[in-house]
């Protein structure tokens, strides 16, 4: 049918042909080369005026040849790195369900708040009179995750959860050494369940690792912990809720035992999204626990960090805390960068990072809290851990629950029992859902169930989104027990690029780009 | 709560439809008595205008680096950021996008971790690159953990003109993991004696150049008597734009290389987030920690890239994991890897020129200022200079002038008898006007 003027107003058989295109492009997804092979060396895409001749003071250092990096003009850059960007998937995007990971809405609010040039252009090493707002910020947000864990004292600058992890975990170790028990206790409990990073923590500092075996119901008893503890044992490192996104039941005998054999209880505050403002660590006998801001407060996660993870410490951990700190003496705060600055009764164990952390990821983290506030925070947990149950509902009829026992928090564990003679793995189903315009959940984690799939939906979902996920989990759940499997097998079919060989990858590691060597001349 | 989707008549539609009366039945784990009745003893929600009002205050009473002239450096740097940079990283699909594990709809990040491997690699002058670290002093602690694995020695000897920052974060690792460290003293002059302490016990030797006090080190002679000896050496720069005005370090043998890369892309951030930059030569590929991205193909034979070399990492391998690292600086990577394309090395060079000619400028001018020494035969965009007068007094002096001066040595080494030290930096930021405001506030300080 042709409209007024002669144009053809519907998709015709066109749309249903695959045609291979001239450029390989395919419409608003563009093939785009790397830099080294659209830029040239002598291009730049900055404008910066020779300075007037003046005698060197480079002595013999100075470069002989060039560098061998390509430039572009700002419109080729501009055109490159749009183009890349739209062969991501983002929180923006759609439901981005990774469990553990927390993709929650991104506020720009945030952004705009980080960007202000009195936090986001102030240098680390200016003089302290000249940022009075900066320590202000870091109180503030201090004050807040002190309130919502019930904790003491927070040492702000690890700069990730796993740089986290290793700061409260030093603090443990200089807690102990205080005690003059460093050559003896050195054993940390560790759950199987656990994230790789907190075993891998553990051993970058001296500890040897020692498994909790998990339950089958997907918790820690009090008693397998107990059966463990000894004067070797120097801590444990629980994730609450963990990482089958099950609130541990024990925690506080589990924490008591802790204590009662002298030693401590560090808690994985990776998924603290679930319950802020719901319940506080400190009133469950945590010592140490980091936080992630990227996770629980929102700040972006930006393809892999920059990450933030604060640690709060308990009275008796707090003493060990590392510089910089801010220590506040007739309401004044005063900025300790150095172990010889620090007032009495402070040990600070030594230093996690150069300067004072993650000040930009602070910011847009108080912005978070600020905006929900104590009201908006305690609703958005309860959100988080409505939106996972919802969706727990809805599909466990049709694909497996390890742990049925224990309602689920802020992100609910399947496993592939279900799909068990289907020829359809975990890998599939998630490859699948690409196709279908989701992000996978997180899969084959926590190790400790079969092809796990773990899915976390966040606060920031609405119904209606909800809706529409399990209705399509439920459509591929159906093909997937159903025989149609090609639709899983060799998916994904619609996304930028098809299943890459990683194998292939690892075997003859190719990391960065080479000049290719020039054809020979055709004969 | 303008971030919060559900409505109240949804909350309740859903809990009848998971067949529980209240949301504190999906609670019933937490233990009797922890689980908290109402709020917690915090303000209540704001809307974005009050947010605004109460952060833009606590800005407000800081002073930008853009707002005066400035020259504080020793380890981040001010430096002008193209828009294109700030404004590309704000797209929603780097923002918001988590680390490259589907890599099928993740090709936009994994190539630029590719390019950014592919630049480090090239400026530093080393085989290969990973996609970052934190920060270059974390960076630092890590590459001191690799050599202690490829060598299966425990003992690093860390130069005096390493930043002390850095020196710091080494001593803290170094301490918790039982391992040595010789830590030389505060090397003003760039002519301590570190030859004489590597033996067949070293693990390593770290080497900063420019160096703290802006100092710009032979590193051949150390690489030498290293390798002689069966041990690393790792260079460290904590300037990155250095790199487009003098020898790389991989043109001097160093066997890891380990930078603070904020001065590229990233702005001071009152010291974070910032990027890491770590390469080695490859033959260390399998000890280094951190994210790699490796090129491959799809099945139907299509380029792309995927995190690889994953078998060193915590999540497969946990205790046994090269690092305990999760997360890199990915989005301080792409404000790099941006900012460095804009600039090609053509653009780069003719930025480190235009810092070493600044810094040429204000040292010449500051020579002739009475009570004024400076100190440095060699350097890049940074030197120190030693006052008549403690430096942090003079500081605070010219702070309150609206000058920000520098960095007092006495506040990284407090107690260390430097406090007559002064450490300047000048970037392409400085003016003619900038220069001569600080010489002249000096004249009438000192």
């Amino acid at each position: 049918m042709l409209n007024r003027q002669g144009r053809p107003t519907q998709a015709g058989e066109a749309a249903h042909a695959e045609h291979a295109t001239f450029t390989g492009n395919k419409a608003l997804q563009q093939v785009e080369p790397l830099i080294f092979e659209i830029g040239h060396h002598e291009a730049t895409g900055v404008d910066i005026d020779k300075p007037a001749p003046f005698k060197s003071r480079l002595g013999k250092h100075a470069r002989q040849g060039e560098i061998g990096l390509p430039g572009l003009s700002e419109p080729e850059a501009m055109r490159h790195y749009v183009r890349l960007s739209q062969k991501n998937y983002g929180i923006d995007t759609g439901l981005f369900p990774l469990g553990s990971c927390t993709m929650k809405h991104n506020a720009r609010l945030n952004e705009k708040m980080a960007r202000l040039p009195g936090f986001s252009d102030v240098h680390p090493l200016q003089p302290l009179s000249t940022v009075p707002g900066a320590l202000d910020l870091m109180l503030e947000l201090a004050r807040y995750l002190m309130t919502l864990t019930g904790m003491p004292a927070v040492a702000l600058s690890p700069k990730a959860g796993a740089h986290g992890e290793a700061c409260g975990m030093m603090a443990i170790k200089a807690a102990i050494a205080a005690k003059g028990e460093g050559a003896t206790r050195n054993v940390v409990l560790v759950p199987e369940s656990a994230h790789g990073t907190n075993p891998a923590t553990a051993a970058l500092i001296g500890f040897s690792v020692k498994a909790v075996p998990a339950r089958p119901d997907g918790t820690v008893a009090v008693e397998d912990v107990k059966a463990l503890l000894g004067p070797d044992i120097a801590a444990i490192m629980l994730t609450n809720p963990n990482t089958c996104g099950i609130f541990e039941p024990q925690i506080v005998e589990i924490a008591a035992a802790m204590h009662e054999a002298g030693a401590y209880f560090y808690c994985d505050g990776a998924n603290f999204n679930a319950i802020v403002g719901k319940a506080r660590p400190g009133d469950l006998g945590v010592d140490a626990m980091h936080i992630n801001l990227h996770k629980t407060f929102s700040t972006p996660h930006g393809g892999g960090g920059p990450g933030a993870g604060p640690v709060v410490l308990s009275e008796r951990l707090a003493p060990f805390a590392p510089v910089p700190f801010i220590h506040v003496e007739n309401d004044k705060p005063h900025l300790i960068e150095t172990r010889g600055e620090a007032p009495a009764g402070n040990k600070p164990f030594g230093r996690m990072t150069a300067f004072h952390g993650q000040m930009g990821m602070y910011v847009r983290a108080l912005a978070y809290m600020l905006s929900h506030g104590s009201d908006g925070m305690r609703q958005a947990s309860e959100d988080a851990v409505l939106n996972a149950n919802y969706i727990r509902a809805g599909l466990a009829d049709l694909m497996s629950l390890p742990f049925p026992d224990h309602p689920s928090m802020h992100e609910v564990l399947f496993d592939d029992e279900w799909l068990k003679g289907s020829g359809v793995s975990t890998l599939d189903f998630a490859k699948a859902m690409i196709d279908e315009g989701y992000h996978p959940m997180t899969v084959y984690f926590p190790l400790v169930v079969h092809g796990a799939m773990l899915i976390e939906p966040t606060e920031s979902e609405s119904k209606a989104a909800l809706d529409l996920f399990i209705a399509t989990l439920r459509d591929l759940a159906m093909a997937a027990k159903g025989n149609d499997k090609e639709r899983f097998t060799s998916a994904p079919h619609h996304a930028p690029i098809r299943r890459l060989d990683e194998t292939r990858a690892a075997r003859s590691p190719v990391l960065k780009w080479e000049k290719p060597a020039p054809a020979k001349a055709a004969e | 709560m303008r971030y919060l989707p559900l409505t109240d008549t949804d909350r309740e539609d859903m809990l009848a439809r998971i067949g529980v009366p209240d949301i504190d039945a999906l609670f019933s784990d937490v233990p009797a008595g922890k689980l908290l009745k109402g709020p917690v003893d915090l303000p209540r929600a704001r809307g974005e205008l009050e947010v605004e009002r109460i952060l833009g205050k606590m800005a407000g009473k800081n002073t930008a680096a853009s707002a005066v002239p400035f020259f504080v450096g020793a380890g981040a740097y001010k430096h002008h950021v193209p828009a294109t940079v700030d404004h590309l990283i704000q797209r929603s699909e780097f923002l918001t996008s988590y680390t490259p594990y589907q890599p099928e709809i993740a090709q936009g990040t994994l190539q630029y971790l590719f390019e950014f491997q592919t630049q480090v690699a090239a400026l530093t002058g080393m085989e290969v690159a990973n996609a970052s670290m934190y920060d270059g002093s974390t960076g630092t602690g890590e590459a001191v953990l690799m050599a202690h694995r490829v060598t299966k020695r425990r003992k690093a000897v860390l130069s005096g003109g390493l930043h002390p920052h850095y020196t710091a974060v080494v001593e803290t690792l170094s301490e918790m993991a039982n391992d040595e460290v010789v830590a030389l003293k505060p090397d003003v002059s760039a002519n301590e004696d570190i030859l004489s302490q590597i033996d067949d016990s070293v693990s390593c030797v770290v080497v900063q150049s420019p160096d703290v006090f802006g100092n710009l080190r032979d590193l051949k002679p150390i690489a030498e008597k290293a390798h002689a000896h069966g041990a690393l050496l790792i260079a460290v720069f904590t300037e990155v734009v250095s790199l487009g005005a003098v020898v790389p370090p991989g043109a001097q043998d160093a066997d890891i290389v380990v930078g603070e890369g904020q001065s590229i892309g990233n702005a001071l951030n009152f010291g974070g987030p910032y990027v890491g930059l770590f390469a080695a030569k490859s033959k260390y590929i399998r000890q280094m920690p951190g994210r790699l991205c490796g090129e491959t193909v799809d099945s139907t034979g299509q380029r792309g890239f995927v995190l690889t070399l994953s078998t060193r990492e915590q999540h497969i391998r946990r205790d046994k994991a090269t690092s305990n690292i999760c997360t890199n600086s990915g989005l301080c990577v792409l404000a790099f890897t941006i900012h460095m394309t804009l600039l090609g090395q053509a653009g780069l060079a003719r930025l480190a020129e235009v810092n070493h000619a600044n810094a040429v400028k204000l040292a010449d001018a500051l020579a002739s200022v009475e009570g004024v020494k400076v100190l440095n035969d060699s350097f890049f965009n940074e030197f120190t200079v030693k006052l008549k007068k403690p430096a942090a007094e003079v500081v605070e002096v010219l702070a309150a002038k609206g000058i920000l001066a520098g960095v007092p040595v006495s506040r990284l080494l407090p107690k260390a008898g430097l406090d007559d030290l002064l450490i300047i930096a000048s970037t392409e930021v400085n003016t003619d006007e900038d220069r001569a405001a600080l010489v002249a506030a000096l004249v009438e300080v000192l």
